[in-house]
């Protein structure tokens, strides 16, 4: 069950081109489960930004007299991010979570291959870390445009079986992006899990891989949200249910992880024409 | 009602306020507090119950239904403004059948008081959609949304036209139970509010839902173009709160006796306040819920303070107060009363 906290701010340390906060969670970080995200309000009380922000949950960790804490990776992308990027050890921020459905973790040790694209691998490590735990082979991916938007790299080395690193300009790695390697890793891995976290085209070009190589694979999606608790409807997206009938569902408590070969990618920002509810033909007309 | 009398019904319960009676009477609905959800910002109620006791609430506004299930507008549906947001939600929703059986059943069960919102394309639907709800029972009042204005056809709000408007109305009173209280939601996007309030009041609506979003646009200027899908949208939050207020005081002016839900912006209790003393009998919580899930609850308690504060023991006694004449005397807030010792004592 999620919480809505005060939570202080720890440390706040430049990655690359991103910041990490590691934020005091007491009651939230203990219930965390990878995939899960929280959200931060932006700016104080009476703050112009009345949205919340929402953030995969990188680290948790256990700091004694804090009791839980966790990390976040940021990225500069507006106001509010640029906001929480100048907050300072013992500022407070209102924080909300754990939120979201995680990923589903195999019963058995398999062979995972996890793939992250630029800040996208974030949220990756405490999931190598669970599936490591259970026996899992991990093999990971991870790209960006360039070596300053990798993120963590050094310790995704050390929780991987293998790592593989691409950039499109070839700083870092192999030149290009982390779908031109995919097919290749996973089968060296023998992969029967792929695990991915990074923007839409991305996504949808690992899912159609995964597909095609028959294996079961589970995206977690950055969509734009509003609240971030399933009330507002503004983070949908088209997915496939159990009963073949395609809805237009919540990132936020439907997700953000969902099935790769259930996401309709290809319509993400529309309403397909056979989705539930969606307008007649002679009425949208 | 005595001072003593009200102590002792909050020290009964003391989480519940700070001393001031919270109790308000909504068209004859008797509500233990005036804050209710806005429609479309608590969905059905379900999940902001996980973060406070939305029994506590004078009642759930839900989010317009609509006769059959509903997408929606595609995305991008939310663009974020200056102390707001514009949305373009398109009224997704699972159909009243579905509604009814769900989410009113679960409203129910839970125990809280409700207020049905309903939407339609056609007087028709609206006609159908009061005979459902009129059929299945359980719920405190409608709310009529003429007033959403992310439909494909802007010709069709019904609230920017008073004909329109009273139609609606009049339909959606034909077929639900008499005793059932509506609300007529009205969009501030008119010439004259007040004039569309006559015909729907006319038209036999009990009270108004003042006011709807504001109809806005947001250029994106990095793919310059529109940044939502759905071009135009609904604009909420603190920064339409003057043209809320605004709205509530001319109607409440014109028709002192009708009663009044107030909603734009309301972020404090010091907001639900300012649309009291405007006029408004009961006030919705909507984009605040965004920002902070726990808002209704927040606000109902600060909202006590501030009545407090204000000398005043009922919160009633503050609807419509900004109206009394130029005469009326000033009240002084209590620097020590019984209220203050109470309170000590409890601590």
């Amino acid at each position: 069950m999620a919480q809505q906290i005060v939570s202080e701010i720890l440390d706040n340390r430049r990655v690359g081109d991103y910041h990490v906060l590691s934020l005091t969670a007491p009651g939230v970080a203990e219930t965390v489960q990878p995939g899960h995200f929280i959200t931060l309000a932006m700016g104080g009380e009476e703050s112009s930004m009345v949205l919340r922000r929402a953030f995969a949950i990188h680290q948790v960790t256990s700091r004694g007299v804090y009791g839980g804490t966790l990390d976040v990776a940021i990225a500069i992308q507006g106001r509010g991010t640029k906001w929480l990027s100048e907050r300072r050890r013992h500022d407070t921020v209102n924080l909300v979570g754990p939120l979201g459905r995680p990923f589903t973790l195999p019963k058995q040790g398999v062979s995972c291959v996890l793939v992250g694209g630029g800040y996208g691998s974030a949220p990756l490590f405490l999931l190598a870390q669970a599936l490591r735990d259970r026996g899992c082979r991990v093999d990971i991916v991870v790209g960006a445009s360039t070596e300053d938007k990798l993120f963590g790299v050094l310790d995704l080395k050390r929780l991987a079986s293998h790592l593989t690193i691409t950039t499109d300009d070839g700083s870092s790695g192999v030149r290009g992006r982390v779908t031109d390697v995919l097919d290749d890793v996973m089968e060296r891995a023998g992969a029967d899990v792929v695990y991915a976290c990074g923007p839409m085209p991305m996504l949808a070009e690992v899912a159609r891989i995964s597909t095609k190589r028959r294996v079961f694979s589970q995206c977690a999606v950055e969509e734009s949200m509003a609240c971030g608790i399933g009330v507002c409807m503004t983070c949908v997206l088209p997915v496939v249910g159990d009963d073949g009938v395609t809805r237009m569902v919540r990132s936020c408590v439907d997700g953000p992880v969902f099935r790769g070969d259930r996401v309709r990618w290809q319509e993400i920002n529309t309403i397909p024409a056979d989705a539930f509810g969606a307008p007649d033909a002679e009425e949208s007309a | 009602m005595s001072r003593a009398l009200i102590l002792g019904g909050s020290r009964s319960n003391p989480d519940s306020n700070a001393g001031a009676d919270m109790q308000v009477d909504l068209a004859g609905i008797p509500m233990p507090s005036p804050i209710l959800t806005a429609s479309g910002c608590a969905a059905a109620g379900r999940e902001l119950d996980g973060f406070f006791d939305i029994t506590r609430l004078g009642a759930v506004v839900t989010k317009s239904i609509m006769l059959k299930p509903r997408a929606g507008r595609a995305t991008p549906r939310m663009s974020e403004t200056p102390s707001g947001m514009l949305n373009s939600i398109g009224l997704q929703g699972p159909g009243i059948d579905s509604f009814i059986e769900n989410d009113l059943a679960w409203l129910n069960q839970r125990g809280a008081r409700t207020i049905i919102s309903i939407a339609g394309e056609t007087v028709d639907e609206y006609s159908r959609l009061a005979s459902k709800l009129r059929a299945a029972g359980g719920f405190e009042a409608i709310e009529v949304n003429i007033s959403c204005p992310n439909v494909a056809d802007r010709g069709q709000v019904f609230a920017c036209r008073a004909e329109s408007a009273a139609q609606v109305v009049q339909a959606v009173r034909r077929n639900s139970d008499s005793r059932v209280p509506i609300f007529a939601k009205l969009s501030p996007d008119v010439t004259d509010i007040v004039e569309i309030a006559d015909s729907v009041i006319k038209a036999g609506a009990t009270g108004l839902s003042l006011i709807n979003t504001l109809l806005g646009m947001v250029i994106d200027t990095s793919t310059m173009r529109p940044a939502l899908a759905g071009v135009t949208g609904g604009l909420s939050g603190p920064a339409i709160r003057p043209v809320a207020v605004r709205c509530v005081w001319q109607v409440r002016q014109a028709f002192p006796q009708v009663p009044i839900i107030g909603m734009g912006g309301i972020r404090s209790g010091r907001d639900a306040l300012e649309f009291m003393l405007a006029g408004a009998t009961a006030v919705s919580v909507g984009t605040a819920v965004f920002n902070d899930p726990k808002a209704p609850a927040r606000i109902h308690d600060e909202l006590a303070q501030e009545v407090k504060a204000r000398g005043f023991s009922k919160v009633e006694d503050l609807i419509g107060y900004a109206h009394r004449s130029e005469d009326a005397p000033i009240p002084v807030a209590p620097e020590s009363s019984a209220l203050d010792e109470w309170d000590f004592i409890t601590e």
